[in-house]
């Protein structure tokens, strides 16, 4: 492990993940949200065997932890991160992601991060939803090999737009999201099984916060209430989802050896079965990806009162 | 003659400064407060950055917090020192550390040069200000305000509400009519000494003292008893969120700002490079003499508001989630709903599309399988047609297939073979066009080759199915404009209750329908209905169908469409 937290002043912005074998989307990861404005990247490395762990090691920004426990019995990282930010993060905004989500909020073509967190900060909000979009490419999904550092979106730039289902979990008070490309292809006979989308990444963190699930739920319940229940609109973002890449059939593979996810993997296992058959999620209503204020127009995102 | 202005500052020193010196380099003195909760590190720094300009002045310092008299402190302090040591000040503009001026220097004076006797400040009385947050105006100037609204709250509210409760009321004294507004403000010398010199001036401070938000009010009221020549409005470009926030301006507000000919706008972002990059060098140095006008600006932010407060109409999102009731429109479109039209019509679906032009669906709440238009199995946003996902979630279904096809009028059939689960949705969304023709399920099951026996049992499960969702389509909820005709009915005379839909669908032609849809063969449908009565059924639904008198415009092979011109 490498610990350079000493260099994060108070006013940082930081980034948490944990990842394993992504040594290939590391270069565009760091550089996306550093061009962003991110200031420090913690990171938990569950035990990689493809050079993650040597080149996150030599970036000045970066603190890694290494484990090699299951990824299973930390509830699939979320203890190893808890841990992390209780320690690191109380009173900085903090950033939850996955190596493979991109964070996409009201005007960031034009206003770096921190713009957005001043605003939270002034406005007295201290959590941001931005529901997960996955993003696939057109045919099958290993046509185009992604090149390291490369954007992952010049592939996998098409997305469904409005085919998106919402509940209320009345326990935490969040709201839970399903849909989009994975419901339609992997589980058109079993929605309810479908993973869920909805995610709350950043956070003004509290050592007393707490994510339930993933980034899924956060405690106290109050951070949860990222949208508005009296008509109106919450700002709000999203996490562009380069999962479907050429590098998803080996992941899918893996993954389904280690037993390391959710719900006893079995969402790899539909991917899997599915994929085998027709490995195409594109489709003639499918969305080419611009930018933001397409995802806004499309009612997938707003600006809320930021203007 | 020139301006002076007075800066009140308490973050963002460096921008501060920035701006300081440039009204100080283009001929305005300046006289700075610091808030006193500014360590006196940062504060002797920043003095002596400022330390070369010799008409900068800092004055002495109070404690500010958001709300209380301290921050009309200040400002009586720093512009007892302008007056004091500055006598070619005329003018004296009140501004903050994140102030942005917009226009030339030069451009502010020669304006203001223009109108020596006016004073600029936006002052309202009390029954007319449309903008105060919290449900405050008039009781700012009768409660007391011993709490602090932003540490303490609970005790704020209740002493407010234990106030109100016993009628609580002070005195305004004598001679003042209590004014509100943007507390941002360009006074000339003379109203302004007349406010700081006056002889009752202590009898107003001690009153102001314990006003909620006197910099709101303080030089607003007093400015009215010194002067008659007021514009009632601020220089200072600067707009109010919903919860009373100043909205802040970035570096792509950049060109919509330079085109608001305002002289001064706040809040900015301290890290907005371009903004300030833009708008203090000198290359920014235009001179255009228009009147200030933020119209555009008022509408983007105004926007931004109803977004916030209203939303839009139909659309369900991770951060638009309405509680029953507070939806502002259910779905963001109007559609139409058919019943029992593809049964008693052949290929209704493409009459109907020739008629209106819109998107005409088959059942899409059909058990087996969504039946889009054109048997597309995806649709608009990508939705399927799987049955399972649009059951799973019925209203997000339908809501969502109206969201997506914004621009489109989407029509589909529905009958009491089709999930049921949204019959009480529909019928209370006023974007709703339900037209009904009761009992023609029956037809179906007139033309099967099924036993008698499944015929009667499934006749009987709809008809008590589609009674019920009539029941709910009459009912007293039901907020849809809603047609019902029994099927005898319409068979009797279909033209017009045809023409009667399209019409309201708004049409393309506004002609007469030229071309009526082909009914169906329904020779021997009415000793079908007799036999399902000798049977012990009632069916009921269709009206009236004599055994034996089959309809007469349907003659058997007459399989062309009749015209009606």
């Amino acid at each position: 492990m490498v610990d350079r937290t000493e260099a994060i002043k108070p006013s940082d912005i930081l980034v948490f993940s944990t990842l394993r074998n992504e040594r290939i989307r590391l270069p565009f990861f760091l550089k996306y949200y550093r061009d962003k404005g991110v200031n420090h990247f913690l990171i938990v490395d569950n035990d990689s065997d493809d050079g993650s762990r040597q080149y996150l090691l030599d970036q000045p920004d970066v603190s890694l932890w290494t484990t090699e426990a299951s990824y299973k019995r930390a509830r699939f990282g979320v203890d190893w991160l808890n841990w992390l930010q209780r320690k690191y993060a109380h009173g900085h905004w903090c950033l939850v992601v996955d190596p493979d989500e991109f964070l996409v909020y009201p005007f960031c073509d034009t206003r770096p991060l921190r713009a957005l967190t001043d605003w939270l900060d002034a406005s007295s909000i201290k959590s941001f939803g931005a529901m997960l979009l996955d993003m696939y490419p057109k045919g099958p999904l290993d046509a185009q090999p992604y090149r390291e550092g490369q954007d992952p979106f010049e592939i996998a730039c098409w997305f469904d737009s409005g085919n998106y289902t919402i509940e209320k979990n009345r326990k935490f008070g969040n709201l839970w999201i399903q849909g989009g490309p994975r419901t339609r292809a992997f589980f058109h006979d079993n929605p309810g099984r479908a993973p869920a989308l909805n995610k709350i990444p950043l956070v003004k963190w509290d050592r007393n916060y707490t994510f339930v699930s993933s980034t899924h739920m956060v405690l106290p319940r109050g951070l949860n209430l990222v949208y508005d229940e009296w008509g109106g609109e919450k700002a709000s973002g999203c996490l562009l989802h380069a999962k479907f890449l050429d590098t998803f059939t080996a992941k899918a593979t893996e993954e389904l050896e280690r037993k390391q996810h959710y719900a006893g993997s079995h969402e790899y296992r539909a991917y899997h079965q599915h994929l085998k058959d027709d490995p195409d999620l594109w489709c003639k209503w499918s969305e080419k990806y611009i930018n933001w204020r397409q995802l806004e127009i499309l009612g997938l995102m707003s600006k809320g009162n930021w203007a | 003659m020139t301006v002076g202005v007075i800066m009140l500052v308490h973050e963002a020193f460096d921008r501060a400064g920035q701006v300081a010196r440039h009204w100080a380099t283009n001929g305005c003195p300046v006289v700075i407060h610091v808030d006193k909760r500014v360590k006196r590190a940062t504060y002797s720094r920043f003095m002596s950055d400022l330390s070369d300009l010799d008409n900068v002045k800092f004055c002495g310092r109070h404690r500010c917090e958001w709300g209380t008299w301290s921050l009309v402190a200040a400002s009586q302090t720093a512009s007892e020192v302008m007056l004091r040591s500055f006598d070619d000040v005329r003018h004296v503009f009140l501004a903050s550390g994140s102030c942005l001026p917009l226009r030339p220097v030069e451009d502010l004076i020669d304006y203001l040069a223009e109108r020596p006797m006016t004073n600029f400040i936006e002052s309202v009385t009390t029954e007319d200000v449309p903008w105060t947050v919290g449900g405050l105006d008039a009781e700012r100037f009768t409660l007391r305000f011993p709490f602090s609204w932003k540490r303490q709250r609970w005790l704020f509210d209740r002493y407010v509400s234990i106030q109100r409760r016993i009628r609580f009321k002070r005195k305004i004294p004598d001679g003042i009519v209590p004014h509100l507004g943007s507390q941002w403000w360009c006074l000339t010398r003379q109203t302004l000494s007349a406010i700081l010199e006056d002889p009752e001036r202590q009898t107003y401070d001690r009153y102001f003292k314990r006003v909620w938000i006197p910099d709101e009010s303080y030089y607003q009221t007093l400015v009215r008893l010194y002067s008659t020549n007021i514009e009632s409005r601020s220089l200072t470009l600067s707009k109010f969120d919903f919860q009373g926030k100043p909205h802040i301006f970035y570096d792509d507000h950049l060109q919509l700002l330079r085109r608001s000919d305002c002289f001064v706008a706040r809040k900015i972002w301290p890290h907005a490079n371009k903004l300030y990059d833009g708008f203090l060098s000198d290359a920014a140095k235009l001179m255009s003499g228009a009147e200030p006008n933020p119209g555009k600006i008022d509408r983007i932010f105004s926007k931004a508001v109803e977004r916030r407060t209203k939303g839009r109409p139909g659309l369900l999102m991770q951060s638009r989630f309405p509680n029953e009731g507070w939806e502002n429109g259910t779905t963001c479109a109007q559609y139409s709903v058919f019943e029992g039209f593809s049964e008693l019509f052949e290929d209704f679906d493409l009459w109907l599309n020739r008629m209106v032009g819109a998107r005409v669906h088959g059942h899409l709440f059909a058990p087996d399988q969504v039946q889009f238009a054109s048997n597309q199995t995806v649709f608009s946003g990508a939705l399927t047609d799987s049955a399972a996902v649009r059951d799973y979630n019925p209203r997000a279904f339908l809501t969502s297939l109206i969201w997506n096809t914004r621009g489109e009028r989407q029509c589909f059939q529905f009958g009491p073979r089709d999930n049921q689960a949204l019959n009480w949705f529909i019928a209370k969304d006023p974007n709703a066009q339900i037209s009904v023709i009761s009992g023609a399920w029956a037809v179906p099951l007139f033309n099967s080759n099924r036993n008698f026996s499944d015929i009667r049992r499934e006749a009987a499960r709809l008809q008590k199915i589609e009674a019920e969702h009539i029941d709910v389509l009459r009912s007293f909820y039901s907020k849809a404009r809603v047609r019902i005709w029994t099927m005898a009915d319409f068979v009797d005379n279909p033209m017009e209750p045809l023409q009667t839909i399209i019409d309201e669908i708004g049409v393309r032609s506004p002609h007469r329908l030229a071309e009526a849809p082909k009914m169906v063969n329904l020779e021997g449908f009415g000793q079908f209905l007799q036999n399902l009565k000798n049977q012990g059924m009632q069916p009921h639904l269709m009206g009236d169908f004599p055994a034996g008198a089959d309809p007469v415009n349907n003659p058997r092979k007459a399989r062309k469409p009749y015209l009606v011109k």
